[in-house]
């Protein structure tokens, strides 16, 4: 299961990277954030109320 | 009937019972018995379905060197007992002999050898090389096991329910060669258990089992809820391990951490009844039946306007008429088909004439899946049968993500009002939103309506163009063609 559920915090935090869907879910970039966004998708990733968003190495 | 060129006896002296063709339905679950019966259905009268009455020619003649196709005789159906019964093991030993004992985490390679020489592909749908996946798991760290999905939660397909409720035993001789191929002590049965002749028959062939026949490996029924995703690998893994039939992302595939975080190979049980059969008579005489590139038989479930609904088998790279004639024939002229069931795509009457394989498939964006066709009357409508059908995706979804919860829901609204007539810009905002929830949800269960939305766009061209403007199909008024289930059973 995902657990997001549609807080849209993501987006709010990082637009360039993050847009939300009709329904209000996050449609995320492919490939690796951009060095200059990453404090910013840190920063997303630990305010998800959800705990729904995971920065993965790769 | 069917016309295939080049046939051949069986070697080796083999005798199998003569060929059956099933028309009796009664071992089919209920809503399968209510779509073969269905008969609410009254051809309107339209110009438009006057103009499609007449069926294209044949694109191509059948046998040359290049597409051969051949057929010996019905390997799976050949051995059913006219009886109408389950064939009880005595009969089934005289036939096979006793699949070897599994030996805890050391997997045969001879088996594995002699299904890949078969070239035997997954029947459940996607069609993943068999012995593929059977190598992955024997190669792992830690002794897997062995799981028969028997599930068919597609509600147009039934064949499952024929080879569960008329040869259990070949089912299960399939799942102990698969448990000994790859070294498992453990093999699990996944039966839907609203299907109630297929249960009984399961549960009596491993009583008999039991008493005549006692096994080295553990062999157990897991009884699924009726809900189409609970088929999918990691739901049905996720059931037999936490008694829920919810889908998982994150914890592994089973192939990796499935049945107690052991590797488990997954199988569809029309492909362990063929692993039953290549193991005791090998990959050639398999790949007597079908194409050079894609070998042996599959069973069919051929329903809607055809003479004779019901379960066939024919010879992989058999065009889809040809199955559809060994089902008697479209009944009524059609103007369409559903291949590969609910979870499938429409092709159009041209792609009739076409191998029924995914290669011959693939031009439409379809393929083959569960060997579901349904043959669409030229009178019915078949943007309604579309909308009915992403309304039964959305009802289906486990409403674990929100893309496919209100997606599909979305889309299925939608897709009811195009039905219905739909207003300027409604086709364009039905494929942005099919864009949108692609490859979206941990199972990816959205995908499934995306692509059958996708073809119907194609296949109704015309039709769309005419709701679009406000101008339904008169049938989209009268009474649905298809047989759609309801979905109001539990996950546990």
């Amino acid at each position: 299961m995902i657990s997001c559920e549609g807080h849209g915090v993501c987006a709010d935090l990082v637009p360039e990277w993050i847009a939300l869907d009709d329904w209000g879910y996050p449609l995320i970039r492919e490939g690796a954030v951009p060095v200059p966004l990453l404090a910013r998708v840190r920063w997303a990733v630990s305010n998800c109320p959800a705990l729904a968003l995971r920065l993965a190495d790769t | 009937m069917v016309v295939l060129t080049g046939y051949d006896p069986l070697p080796g002296g083999l005798r199998l019972p003569r060929g059956i063709v099933l028309s009796e339905i009664s071992v089919l679950s209920e809503p399968m018995q209510r779509l073969l019966f269905h008969s609410g259905y009254v051809e309107p009268p339209s110009a438009a379905a006057a103009r499609r009455t007449k069926l294209p020619t044949p694109v191509a003649t059948r046998g040359t060197h290049e597409n051969l196709v051949r057929m010996t005789a019905p390997r799976l159906l050949g051995g059913l007992s006219p009886d109408g019964e389950a064939v009880d093991l005595r009969t089934h030993r005289a036939a096979y002999a006793e699949p070897p004992i599994s030996r805890r985490g050391r997997g045969d390679a001879a088996i594995i050898d002699a299904v890949e020489a078969a070239g035997l592909r997954g029947r459940g749908g996607a069609g993943f090389p068999t012995a593929r996946k059977m190598r992955t798991v024997a190669g792992a760290a830690r002794p897997p096991v062995v799981l028969a999905n028997g599930t068919e939660g597609e509600p147009a397909s039934g064949k499952d329910a024929v080879l569960l409720s008329r040869l259990p035993h070949l089912v299960i001789d399939g799942a102990l060669w698969a448990a000994a191929a790859v070294g498992a002590d453990r093999v699990v049965i996944a039966v839907d258990r609203s299907n109630g002749v297929a249960a009984e028959a399961v549960a009596h062939a491993l009583a008999e089992r039991e008493r005549h026949e006692p096994s080295a490996v553990a062999i157990e029924v897991s009884w699924t809820p009726p809900r189409y995703v609970a088929g999918e690998e990691s739901a049905l893994v996720q059931f037999v391990n936490k008694g829920v039939a919810k889908p998982t992302v994150g914890a592994g595939r089973p192939f990796q951490r499935g049945i107690d975080g052991r590797p488990t190979l997954v199988q569809n049980v029309e492909t362990l009844a063929h692993v039953a059969q290549i193991a005791a008579w090998g990959p050639d005489w398999f790949r007597l039946d079908g194409t050079a590139g894609e070998a042996g038989t599959a069973l069919y479930t051929v329903t809607g306007a055809v003479t004779r609904p019901g379960i066939v088998e024919a010879p992989m790279g058999a065009t889809t008429m040809e199955i559809l004639a060994m089902a008697g024939g479209p009944s009524v002229p059609l103007q369409a088909a559903l291949v590969g069931g609910f979870f499938g795509a429409w092709v159009p009457t041209e792609a009739l004439w076409r191998s029924h394989t995914r290669a011959g498939l693939e031009p439409y964006g379809a393929s083959p899946g569960c060997g579901v066709i349904v043959a669409l009357p030229a009178g019915a409508c078949g943007l309604s049968e579309t909308a009915r059908l992403v309304a039964w995706y959305s009802a289906q979804s486990a409403g674990q993500c929100g893309p496919c919860v209100h997606g599909l829901a979305d889309l299925a609204a939608g897709c009811t009002d195009l039905a219905h007539g739909g207003g300027p810009g409604l086709v364009e905002q039905l494929r942005r939103w099919g864009s949108m929830i692609e490859g979206r949800g941990g199972c990816h269960h959205p995908d499934g309506a995306v692509r059958l939305l996708r073809s119907a766009f194609a296949v109704f061209a015309d039709d769309v163009a005419a709701h679009s403007a406000g101008r339904p199909c008169r049938a989209s008024a009268s009474v649905p063609f298809i047989y759609v289930p309801d979905a109001a059973h539990g996950w546990r």
